[in-house]
């Protein structure tokens, strides 16, 4: 069982920071909305708040981690010119997708709306730690900055998912492969 | 005052700063996104590592003005209180024009107008 070191990579992108990404939105949410309801006693503990600030930088850190692999290392591949005269296009992602009409879309809209939206979510998830860190429980006392803590942390809900479904989208149509093969199982 | 203003332990200032910068770098975000989209001069500028093309200048550059609006704000309100709801209404507008400005088919409507 094998897999080229650049599918390892977008796997690494998209499964490892993108999804663990969106994994934890829910979480976030739910105690963000949580000091809403129950007021500047949630969380009930230090040990909590801590957990959650931790969660929080987390959660922005994997953000960055997957815009910037994204943009400075897998958007490198999948943009790169085929020399002229290629007629195997299936190293060049962008320019295979370009060379039908009946694909072209997956470019001119997917690639083109996810390699720029996807970087509202780092800079709004940075902002919602910080705000969090900053004011912990007393977020509760602030209504109107923990709206825009909520409003901002879904913004970035909508970016990475917009982001990870042209993303999926576009690793099926015109996949990111090459480079070495890594054996990840031998069969006997 | 009203009671959103009044000081609660920490004032507002270093919080509406982070949320004010955060849509004025997505602002940037989407200005220079369109802006290179649009102008082929603007897009051949703003390629500052050949293998990214211009979205490396365009997100180099949209950062750096978010973190220096985020340090000028946190210094000009640090231990402020500031009206949030200018605030959040001026960092959401600014948001949903940016989120506009990224979609590429809403990039083609304003090129053709």
């Amino acid at each position: 069982m094998e897999i080229s070191y650049r599918d390892m990579i977008t796997v690494l992108h998209g499964m490892g920071f993108g999804v663990l990404f969106m994994l934890a939105f829910s979480g976030a949410i739910g105690v963000i909305y949580a000091t809403t309801v129950v007021g500047p006693q949630w969380p009930r503990s230090q040990w909590d708040n801590a957990m959650f600030r931790f969660y929080l930088i987390s959660m922005a850190a994997l953000a960055w981690l997957a815009t910037i692999s994204g943009a400075y290392i897998i958007y490198p591949w999948y943009r790169a010119v085929p020399p002229a005269g290629t007629t195997d296009l299936s190293a060049y992602p962008r320019a295979l997708l370009l060379s039908s009409p009946r694909t072209a879309g997956w470019h001119d809209i997917g690639m083109e709306w996810k390699e720029h939206i996807a970087w509202f979510t780092p800079i709004a998830m940075t902002m919602v730690a910080y705000v969090f860190i900053k004011y912990g429980p007393r977020l509760a006392l602030h209504r109107q900055m923990r709206n825009a803590v909520l409003g901002f942390t879904a913004v970035a809900f909508f970016s990475t998912a917009v982001a990870g479904l042209f993303g999926a989208f576009l690793n099926k149509y015109a996949p990111v492969r090459g480079g070495p093969d890594i054996v990840l199982m031998q069969e006997k | 005052m009203s009671a959103e203003h009044q000081p609660i332990g920490l004032p507002t200032g270093p919080g509406a700063a982070a949320i004010l910068a955060a849509g004025i770098g997505s602002l940037a975000l989407g200005v220079f996104s369109f802006a290179g989209d649009a102008v082929p001069a603007i897009n051949r500028a703003f390629i500052f590592w050949q293998p990214s093309g211009a979205l490396s200048g365009v997100t180099i550059t949209a950062i750096v003005i978010w973190l220096v609006s985020w340090f000028g704000l946190s210094r000009r309100w640090a231990g402020r209180d500031v009206a949030l709801g200018t605030v959040n209404v001026a960092a959401f507008v600014m948001l949903v024009v940016a989120l506009l400005l990224t979609f590429p088919p809403f990039m083609d409507l304003l090129q053709e107008i």
